[in-house]
């Protein structure tokens, strides 16, 4: 697969009055046309500040300091303001996390969906562009599109307003849809029909898919493949199938001994000793090094590098066992 | 709809009945009309004579007792010193007083508005600094005496504009007013923008404080992330939930710039109700204070209704039900 998103050594800063916080600190990874891609980490690891990097809606004091974020051979982070707003819901999508707060209180749903058509493409009627999101709509699931265009989000439940934002998404068909973390304010029944909706939709329609979470259950049931995130930076990615049946850094251990799984039943949860440090005040060598059980003297002198194993896996970790790099 | 507009018309009967026995009483504490009305030289035969006609030798409670009665058949009862229909006088001069009122609304909503949202969206632009300098300036300065500044530089120095009283008048759809003539506009400008002042400057902070509120939605994100322009994200998105908080303000303020556009009239010499009410405290003229307190209320209580269909007009949250 040619990938359609390629991010190279993306760095992205906070310049605040305590220090220089680095968001997002030397990530890389690619998505192929079509594909789903997990970006899984804690709160602040610097995952939703990657999706918007990508967006060009990066709110300062942020900025992007270095790196190039090529989609489809072009170079978005070297675009001014103007430009990225061509490829803003119309080649690029996103979708945010609370369904309550992502639409606009005083605006008709029609209104929100007919200016994201209007916005990208000059020459279509206002009739035409009703009619197109009458039908994505209808195609994320809700019923009676036609009565739905005029009502106000409030009139919707947290389920159907993900969907209206996961319609609006759609609208342009772009390539790319980037979902932070799109189901975390659904209860877990609709958050299921969401998930499997959104891959099949995807699938369908062959759109590339980064899916931002902090729950790896999530990511296994629709991801292709994934990234770990932790302080700014990618610990580790690979396949979802590789990650979750022999996870190799201690970050991504740990994470999946925390979740709860039938095959451990009786056995306590396993947990993730301390805190995720202040981002403001990184040790040196490895960020995670407090937190590991493996650690030893090089982990707190020497950042560690990516090792590249097999089948496109790569693992920011000293202790990668032997025999697996390549 | 119809049920909300019937309760709260009712509801503000019961405000207008306690508001008439504030006033009345309150009058009646203060001064004596005789004193101010008669010939210092009359004789007390003259004096009783005068006392009698006015009905001022009753108790209170039954010179209430008649106002009341009198209102319900619309007469707030006669101006003692010009011997007319207190209501009368007043509505003759409602229109002047209504037009400056309504510019100087235009010119706060106008100008503060986009200043406002400017130094929300900039909120560390030297620009923006200005404008809530300017703002803190605006709320802080008496307003006589920016009418007298005002005067003193656009007319006495600069010789632009005229310094007092209203100017031609012209009739336009039915309307009265000075705003059809350039000499009205030349005459209205100075003392619509000193009322303004005030009102310009809590506009500004209120836009202000609602766009940094705002901006800082998911929503808006949301419409930049669907590439729209940001021109639209302000105008749409932005303006229309800001507007909420504002049209509160302006719908209240207006009534208070109706009210106490009293200090501003009597600078200008603006021929309104205001002056009116100055000049019939000063002669201590019951009826006519009275009755313009009254005016008053009826239009804050009618203010306050449009401001609450407003509401539903702009957030449809609060659409109004028959039934809440």
């Amino acid at each position: 697969m040619d990938p359609i998103l390629k991010i190279n050594n993306l760095q992205t800063h906070f310049f605040t009055k305590a220090g220089i916080l680095k968001a997002v600190d030397g990530v890389s990874f690619e998505i192929g046309a079509g594909e789903i891609v997990g970006l899984v980490g804690e709160s602040g690891s610097g995952k939703s500040i990657t999706g918007f990097s990508v967006m060009g809606l990066v709110d300062p004091p942020g900025k992007i300091i270095d790196g190039s974020i090529n989609f489809k051979g072009q170079d978005l982070s070297a675009l001014s303001n103007n430009q990225m707003q061509g490829f803003r819901g119309n080649r690029i999508a996103m979708i945010f996390q609370d369904p309550m707060m992502t639409l606009n209180p005083v605006l008709r749903i029609e209104t929100q969906m007919i200016e994201a058509i209007q916005a990208h493409d000059g020459s279509i009627s206002r009739e035409d562009a009703r009619i197109r999101s009458r039908d994505t709509l209808g195609l994320v699931g809700i019923s009676s599109p036609d009565e739905r265009l005029r009502a106000y989000p409030h009139q919707f439940s947290g389920g159907m307003r993900q969907r209206v934002s996961i319609a609006i998404a759609m609208l342009n068909r772009p390539d790319l849809i980037i979902a932070d973390e799109p189901t975390t304010a659904l209860d877990v029944t609709i958050q299921g029909q969401v998930i499997s909706e959104m891959q099949k939709l995807c699938r369908e329609t062959q759109t590339a898919l980064l899916w931002i979470t902090h729950d790896l259950a999530v990511v296994a049931g629709i991801a292709d493949r994934v990234c770990v995130m932790y302080a700014g930076r990618i610990v580790e990615q690979g396949s979802v199938a590789n990650i979750i049946a022999n996870p190799m850094h201690p970050y991504t251990q740990g994470l999946m001994g925390s979740v709860p799984s039938q095959n451990r039943r009786g056995k306590p949860l396993q947990q993730i000793n301390g805190m995720v440090p202040s981002m403001l005040n990184l040790p040196a060598g490895c960020a995670f090094q407090n937190r590991c059980n493996h650690a030893n003297e090089k982990c707190s002198k020497i950042q560690p590098d990516i090792t590249q194993l097999a089948d496109r896996r790569q693992v920011r970790c000293f202790n990668v066992p032997a025999g697996q790099q390549v | 709809m119809t049920a909300f507009i019937l309760r709260r018309s009712l509801q503000s009967i019961v405000v207008l009945f306690i508001m008439s026995l504030i006033v009345f009483v309150g009058v009646n504490l203060v001064g004596d009309p005789v004193d101010m009305l008669i010939n210092p030289e009359a004789d007390q035969a003259e004096i009783d004579r005068v006392i009698r006609d006015l009905g001022l030798d009753r108790p209170v409670s039954e010179q209430y007792w008649y106002f009341v009665l009198n209102a319900f058949q619309g007469d707030l009862g006669r101006s003692f010193i010009f011997g007319e229909p207190a209501l009368k006088l007043i509505v003759q001069r409602m229109p002047a007083t209504m037009e400056l009122a309504l510019v100087s609304l235009l010119m706060a909503v106008v100008f503060g508005i986009p200043l406002g949202i400017y130094a929300g969206l900039k909120p560390t632009s030297k620009i923006s600094k200005t404008i809530m300098a300017g703002s803190i300036l605006g709320f802080s300065m008496p307003t006589f005496w920016v009418g007298i500044i005002l005067i003193m530089f656009f007319s006495v120095h600069l010789g632009w504009l005229p310094s007092t009283g209203r100017g031609d008048v012209d009739t336009f759809f039915g309307v009265t007013s000075s705003v059809f003539t350039l000499d009205g506009l030349s005459h209205i400008f100075l003392p619509a923008f000193n009322l303004a002042l005030f009102k310009l400057s809590s506009v500004i902070r209120l836009a202000r404080a609602g766009t940094r509120e705002v901006i800082l939605q998911d929503y808006i994100k949301f419409a930049r992330a669907k590439g729209l322009a940001e021109s639209r994200v302000v105008r749409i998105h932005l303006l229309k939930n800001i507007m909420i908080p504002v049209i509160t303000i302006i719908g209240l303020e207006f009534g208070s710039l109706i009210a106490f556009s009293t200090v501003t009239e009597t600078v200008f010499a603006w021929p309104g109700m205001g002056k009116l009410i100055i000049d019939s405290i000063y002669n201590l003229d019951r009826p006519v204070v009275v009755a313009y307190l009254m005016i008053i209320v009826v239009i804050f209580v009618m203010l306050n209704l449009i401001v609450d269909i407003l509401y539903s007009v702009l957030d449809p949250r609060v659409r109004i039900k028959g039934v809440s």
